[in-house]
């Protein structure tokens, strides 16, 4: 074996590492910088505020943003108290015996079902059996089992940082088990569940398999007035745009791209701060 | 007359047997220390005097513990009331990351002992001033446990249970993260509190036992091995293990 110098072998490993961190972010940026480049001359007041016209080709994608903001509003006012909930039980109530482990364990694997297959369970239990249609609630009800299990484990990491001794201090003061939960672990849970939530709603921003069988439409000519109403997302309106339109003007196709990830990253910088937030505060 | 008086009791972690056949009576009133080596169960007695060892998954007992006069592990206990009875102070300080009022007025607020502001506030100084931390805090009540010294810390997690008006109150190691000066300060507070509460302090430093307690009880590898006055135990025990550890030729 050739035996290298230390120092080089240093400055040797400090190169590959700093080339591999480039080659992440790279990506990013450049993807960032033609959807700006290309997309920003599209957006507009009225890009923003009001419906397709000319086949799509023109006007705006108010449907689409309105669309997409009611389906993951929806689907988070759903998951998100479900979820809290059932990590709660799962955190500070469940025995710890097979049948705890199995679902815990099964609540980490479905967080790696391809949401097609949940667009699939949505469209068979929802849509058809249930008889709500391709319409937001189903759309929501779909999201919202699919981002159950991510909702539940950031949760149960949430709650599992409060220290353990918190709980002891609360119980031997007389306070029973449901008011510690109440009164000390959920309050300091709070930040770690929120980012987990927020990072959710980005995540669910940008679905797009699941919708295309239980929410969306091709193309609605009125905003949604009802939770039964089939409705226009970003993403799929952008798949849309981007394959079975010809003649698109490029800059509406990338300004709609910059919409939706501008909602994305709106989101993600919202959980960051939330955290830093409350990190500052809290000192344990 | 004693408050505690605990028969024929065991305690398995799993299948391991952590206290075999303990008996032992708690005089009311009075400073009672539990020492031995680490590991002969001293915590586990301790955290079965209220119970809170219930939280630990696959603990199992037998045997009788009386506050009272009443068995804590009958069918009829209301676990929660007991623990409100039978305080404890842990080996690490533990005050929640609020305000110094809200950790003192916690257990009254949730258990609903008093709903009142004025009688709140009322009940906050005086505890602050059973644990002499109010001088040094008054103005501070407001800010954050968690700037405050180790030392002060433990009081304060000591006003926070005297806020709830326990009986007995349950001292594990609470000056084993303190310094000299601090442990002093604290074992001082101890005495000054053997007038109205029951303590029971377990402690690894035998001249803190010497020092604070009125009886003694020495504990090794799950079993009591003897259990008398403490003046009796430090200079003339009745078991060779007590003069053993006692002299610092083990543990
Ligand atoms: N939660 C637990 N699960 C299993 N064994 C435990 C647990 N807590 C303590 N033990 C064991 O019980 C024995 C007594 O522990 P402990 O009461 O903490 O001793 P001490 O306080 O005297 O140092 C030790 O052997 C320890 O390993
Ligand atoms: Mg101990």
């Amino acid at each position: 074996m050739i035996k290298l110098n230390p120092k080089l072998s240093q400055k040797l490993s400090y190169t590959i590492l700093f080339l591999a961190t480039v080659l992440a972010v790279v990506p990013v940026v450049v993807i960032i910088f033609i959807i700006i480049k290309n997309g920003a001359s599209a957006i507009t007041w009225e890009f923003l505020t009001s419906m397709p016209k000319d086949g799509m080709r023109g006007g705006g994608i108010l449907p689409a943003i309105l669309g997409t903001l009611s389906i993951v509003t929806c689907a988070i006012a759903i998951t998100l108290p479900i979820g809290v909930c059932a990590a709660i039980y799962l955190s500070e109530y469940a025995k710890n015996n097979l049948l705890t482990r199995i679902v815990k364990l099964a609540i980490v694997n479905l967080a790696g079902v391809p949401s097609v297959v949940y667009g699939l369970f949505g469209l068979a239990i929802f849509v058809m059996f249930l008889k709500l249609g391709v319409s937001i609630i189903a759309g929501a009800l779909t999201l919202s089992i699919m981002e159950l299990p991510v909702i539940i484990t950031t949760s149960r990491s949430a709650l599992n940082s409060v220290p353990y001794s918190f709980r002891e201090a609360s119980l031997s003061l007389g306070v029973s088990r449901w008011q510690t939960v109440r009164y000390i672990v959920l309050p300091n849970a709070i930040p770690g569940i929120l980012t987990g939530a927020i990072l959710s709603i980005s995540r669910i921003s940008g679905e797009t398999a699941t919708i295309l069988f239980t929410a969306a439409a091709f193309s609605v000519p009125h905003l949604p007035h009802s939770v039964l109403d089939q409705v226009m997302t970003l993403p799929y309106h952008l798949y849309i745009i981007s394959t079975q339109i010809p003649n698109m003007p490029e800059n509406v196709i990338f300004g709609t791209a910059l919409v939706l990830l501008l909602m994305v990253l709106t989101m993600s910088f919202v959980a960051i701060v939330t955290r830093i937030y409350f990190r500052k505060r809290r000192k344990w | 007359m004693s408050k505690i008086e605990i028969k024929k009791f065991n305690l398995y972690y799993a299948d391991f047997h952590a206290l075999k056949n303990i008996n032992i009576n708690i005089e009311e009133k009075r400073i009672t220390a539990m020492i031995g080596p680490s590991g002969c169960g001293k915590s586990t007695l301790l955290r079965s005097i209220n119970r809170i060892n219930d939280t630990i998954e696959n603990v199992y007992t037998s045997g009788e513990i009386n506050v009272s006069g009443e068995n804590i592990y009958g069918d009829e206990i209301d676990v929660d009331a007991l623990r409100r009875n039978v305080g404890m102070v842990f080996q690490r300080p533990n005050p929640f990351p609020i305000s110094i009022y809200e950790n003192v007025a916690f257990g009254l607020k949730v258990n609903r002992i008093a709903l009142n502001k004025n009688i709140i506030d009322e009940t906050v100084e005086r505890s602050l001033k059973a644990v002499l931390l109010w001088n040094d805090i008054k103005d501070k009540l407001r800010k954050s446990a968690l700037n405050l010294t180790l030392e002060q810390q433990q009081r304060l997690c000591i006003a926070r249970l005297i806020a709830v008006a326990p009986h007995v109150i349950l001292l594990d190691e609470p000056c084993s993260s303190l310094d000299p000066v601090a442990t002093q300060k604290i074992e001082e507070l101890v005495i000054q509190l053997k007038d109205r509460y029951t303590i029971v302090v377990v402690t690894h430093n035998m001249q803190q036992a010497a020092r604070i307690s009125h009886n003694t009880a020495f504990m090794f590898l799950g079993e009591l091995i003897e259990f008398d006055k403490t003046e009796k135990i430090f200079t003339n025990p009745s078991k060779r293990e007590t003069g053993d550890y006692v002299s610092g030729r083990f543990g």
